[in-house]
């Protein structure tokens, strides 16, 4: 058995976990943070996306005990008390989804795309980016849509902010 | 059109809860006590069971139970059944084999389950599944259908001889040959539609539930029509009767047909439940998906297609052999016949068409219905016979099309449809138009400049959807009717529950259903409250599959609200002392036409619930009931256009531009509409180009995870152009066709004929991924 600690969507949480314990198992059974998916068992398709320290992870790559002491952010901590994060926001307004068991996923990596391409996102950057989370319902299309859309009003957002900063 | 009524592109309700995690799925679901089950399934595509020996396993950490057939025989539960009765052309009826939830002395194909292990967890029953100790004496396996009905082929099942389940015919054969025989031009072709995994996104699950004091079960599964689900667990398989069985699907991650059946684990697990006597949860892994979901196509077929000197089809003669796997799943039978050879007729006016179909056994994992479900197999056939009939006859491809199109509506087929409505040119030339089809020449010579082959194809597809009128569907040998119900309850405060049949796997159900609630009675749709997916909330419903949730589901909630909007009527005619013929209901109010003499729909409910005023004899309330039976299938049409650049030094396709335009009668959102077309044309882009279940001769799946199976991915997939063309459905109060399959039905097709227009010849199967392009190019004939 492992002793983990770690922060999760802003909480410190704590307990002993069987050592092969995978994070999205963690997240999962030991928390209840059931937005984190698990789709496959190859690490292929993404639907256990969340933000280890501020970066993309598939939590199925990850055991709990490698993420003890670190932060980590799920579906459900993304928004950090808004009603809904922008990239939420840009897959609910362009149908980015329709089952949505990849979504949590799909937001999670989306999120970090936005973050690592400050000066803004193309379609065929998009769609390269996405090589780690698939998708069966929407062909993409929308998901692309959403995911340009977001970082569209995630930069237009942080120029403001930096504007009223100067 | 009001701002959240029909034809509104209204977000969706639903999504709230997906994009913050709140989604609830049965792998989502904890019960007090609930323990966690793991098969042991067979590793040989065919073999005899010698021994089974559990000791070992049951002395692993956290075992709690070790369960086999020849138990869960003995407790009576009964063999799973194919509910669709296909007669061959002899009359006899399909040979259906023995299909035990957990198999008892034989395996027929790599993961069929023999051993359930119930442990305190998913790793613990793991392990101990693999510590269970079967004896195996192998049997030589078959894999490929055309294989299995060769003469000394491995046997699959001692009731079906030469492993043929049936051998069906359709349309008049003798009006065929004469046709050929009298043709100006035969085309010949010999066409493979290969076999594919559905791979919803979330794994199969299912926990069940069995409640001693109550003696009463609950199964959470992950099921596309739970009532159906609950009926046949019932009825044939001996589980409990219906009044001691709840079956509740919640929300389902895609299904695509795979979730319709019931498979063995769900009923495994409720069995286990009262024999371990604690809730038993399974869920698939990935690789469990592949080697046990029902996959879907697998057919190979010959085609003699007739033209007269005019290029008019005289005649289409096809023969189809289709492989069902080890057994035969739920509705198996009904895809290779009358959801597959009754579309032969596609867009053409074909005066005779005749159809013969074998279906096979083999020690593979069972084929059923996966979107399209038959009529991607009945499209591929045509329009991949149409193409290479223009290319040998010298016209165009449009032109060809345009010639045999069926213009005059009723029209009887020779193979059952009635086709109600359609317009085939109109849709023909909007994808024309929005192509620049005209201008592919100079696109082609530009691509020739960079080195690439760029080719042009099209597609017209027709399909049946709006499954189906029950009697006519009852004649042809299904043993459900497929109506659907609906419940409409109007609370004391005006807002709504709608209770329906039909069940909501990503479809968008609780926007669409509110909208039509909305564009009735002028009550917001957040005041309206879509009800789905459980059997003690929900009357007897069908289910959603076979596009059929707006043109039966929604059909069904209008006669409810038909019924409502009688009765709110009656009461505010009587609030308002005026005839109810004069009420209308304007904004939310039920008013005296003519007059500014109004009550407000709360009004109106609250009145009907506390009943001091109703009219004489009227019972208190406001809740209706309706179920609707289809008068004919819908018939959903369109024509896709692909266009591909090849590299001739890797082999590799990328679509540059796909163009769609559909005729789904009328559209609620036309949002979800565009997104049910890009997701059912990424599914066929993934047959075209991608896709395909492996096995190798031994029966092992090579293709059971997503490092072997191609699941198309973003950067696989163009942006797509998609756009509507409309004759509304005559058949239905909506005027819907259905819009959930046409995506993957007509797109494969329009794929392959872009490909070998590029190639310059038709040596070409799915799915074409480099390896068989790069082969192609250097092997290829001219066409």
């Amino acid at each position: 058995m492992s002793e983990v600690t770690l922060v999760v969507n802003g909480r410190k949480v704590s307990g002993a976990v069987e050592d092969r314990t995978l994070l999205v198992h963690f997240l999962r059974e030991h928390l209840g943070l059931t937005g984190t998916h698990v789709g496959c068992d190859t690490s292929q398709c993404g639907a256990c996306v969340v933000h280890v320290d501020g970066k993309a992870v598939k939590s199925c790559s990850m055991l709990a005990a490698q993420a003890s002491g670190s932060t980590v952010t799920t579906i459900e901590g993304l928004a950090n008390g808004a009603d809904l994060h922008p990239v939420q926001a840009a897959f609910k307004e362009h149908h980015g989804l329709q089952c949505g068991f990849c979504t949590p996923g799909m937001i999670m990596t989306a999120t970090d795309m936005i973050r690592r391409y400050p000066e803004g996102l193309d379609e065929a950057t998009v769609r390269a980016e996405l090589e780690g989370n698939i998708c069966r319902c929407t062909g993409y299309h929308n998901i692309v849509k959403a995911i340009l859309a977001a970082s569209k009003t995630m930069a237009k957002a942080s120029k403001g902010k930096a504007k009223k900063a100067a | 059109m009001g701002m959240e009524g029909i034809g509104a592109r209204v977000t969706r309700k639903e999504d709230k809860r997906f994009i913050t995690g709140g989604g609830r799925y049965v792998d989502d679901m904890v019960v007090p006590g609930m323990k966690h089950a793991a098969f042991a399934r067979s590793p040989h595509a065919h073999a005899d069971i010698k021994k089974i020996d559990v000791k070992a396993a049951e002395a692993m950490p956290g075992v709690i139970a070790v369960l086999t057939g020849k138990q869960l025989k003995a407790d009576g539960i009964g063999n799973l059944i194919c509910g669709w009765m296909i007669h061959s052309k002899d009359g006899s009826p399909m040979k259906m084999g023995a299909w035990s939830p957990l198999a008892v002395d034989r395996v027929r194909y790599v993961g069929d389950a023999v051993v359930i292990v119930v442990a305190e967890t998913k790793g613990q029953a793991r392990d101990a599944a693999e510590a269970v100790e079967i004896t195996y004496k192998e049997r030589k396996a078959v894999i490929d259908a055309v294989e299995a009905l060769k003469k000394g082929a491995p046997q699959l099942h001692p009731e079906a001889e030469g492993n043929l389940i049936f051998d069906w015919e359709i349309g008049d054969g003798k009006a065929v040959d004469t046709a050929i025989k009298a043709a100006a031009h035969v085309t010949k072709v010999t066409i493979h539609n290969n076999r594919l995994v559905p791979n919803a996104m979330e794994p199969r699950a299912a926990l069940g539930h069995y409640d001693k004091a109550e003696d009463h079960y609950t199964c959470w599964t992950t099921s596309q029509n739970p009532h159906v689900a609950r009926l046949v667990m019932s009825a044939f398989y001996n589980v409990a009767p219906e009044n001691k069985l709840r079956v509740i699907a919640p929300d389902v991650g895609g299904g695509f047909g795979s979730k319709i059946y019931i498979y063995p684990e769900e009923i495994i697990c409720l069995w286990a439940s009262k024999r371990a006597g604690v809730p038993v949860k399974w869920v698939a892994d990935r690789t469990e998906s592949f080697l046990t979901d029902a996959h879907g196509r697998d057919h190979v077929s010959k085609v003699e297609m007739a033209f007269d000197k005019n290029n008019k089809i005289t005649g289409l003669k096809v023969d189809t052999i289709a492989n069902l796997g080890a057994y035969m799943s739920l509705f198996s039978s009904c895809v290779p016949t009358y959801l597959y050879a009754t579309l032969l007729s596609g867009q053409y006016d074909i005066p005779a068409i005749h159809a013969n179909v074998r279906t096979v056994y083999t020690n593979t994992a069972p084929v059923d219905a996966y979107r399209g479900a038959g009529r991607p197999e009945a499209t591929y056939l045509l329009e991949r016979t149409m193409e290479i009939a223009a290319r040998e006859l010298g016209v165009s491809p449009a032109d060809l099309r345009r010639t045999n199109f069926i213009t005059q509506f009723p029209h009887q087929t020779p193979v059952i449809m009635n086709y109600d409505a359609g317009d085939y040119a109109a849709s023909l030339d909007a994808a024309m138009k929005q192509a620049d089809y005209a201008g592919f020449a100079k696109r082609k010579a530009a691509a020739a400049k960079k080195g690439k082959l760029r080719g042009i194809g099209m597609s017209c597809y027709i399909e049946a959807c709006g499954i189906a009128p029950s009697a006519a569907v009852g004649s042809l040998g299904a043993g459900v009717g497929l109506w659907e119900s609906a419940e409409v309850r109007v609370n004391a405060v005006g807002t709504i529950e709608v209770l329906t049949g039909s069940h909501s796997h990503g479809q968008g159900h609780e926007t669409t259903f509110a909208q039509l609630v909305n564009q009735r009675f002028g009550v917001p749709i957040d005041s309206v409250s879509i009800v789905h997916g459980d059997t003690d909330k929900v009357q007897m419903g069908m289910g959603t599959y076979g596009s059929r949730s707006g043109a039966v589901g929604m059909s069904a909630i209008v006669k409810a609200l038909d019924k409502v909007e009688a009765k709110a009527k009656k009461i505010a005619a009587h609030l308002l002392e005026a005839d109810e013929g004069d009420i209308v209901i304007e904004n939310g109010a039920l008013k005296v036409a003519g007059t500014d003499k109004s009550v407000p729909w709360f009004q109106m409910a609250l009145a009907a619930y506390t009943a001091h005023n109703l009219p004489a004899g009227m019972e208190p309330g406001l809740k209706e009931t309706a179920f609707y039976d289809p008068s004919n299938f819908t018939f959903p049409a369109g024509c896709y256009i692909c266009e591909v650049e090849v590299d001739p030094d890797t082999g590799k396709t990328d679509i540059v531009q796909f163009v769609a335009a559909d005729d789904f009668g009328n559209i609620i959102n036309p949002m979800i509409v565009e997104g049910q077309v890009h997701g059912g044309i990424a599914q066929g882009v993934g047959q075209a180009l991608l896709e395909g279940a492996v096995y190798d001769g031994t029966g092992q799946l090579l293709t059971a995870s997503y490092m072997d199976y191609t699941m198309p991915r973003a950067d696989d997939l163009p942006s797509f152009q998609v756009s509507t063309t409309n004759t509304p459905c005559p058949g239905n109060p909506l005027g819907i066709k259905g819009c959930g399959e046409a995506g993957a039905i007509g797109s494969p097709p329009a794929v392959i004929n872009a490909i070998t227009d590029a190639l310059g010849h038709d040596n070409l199967n799915m799915p074409a991924t480099p390896g068989r392009v790069w082969a192609a190019l250097r092997a290829g004939t001219k066409h």
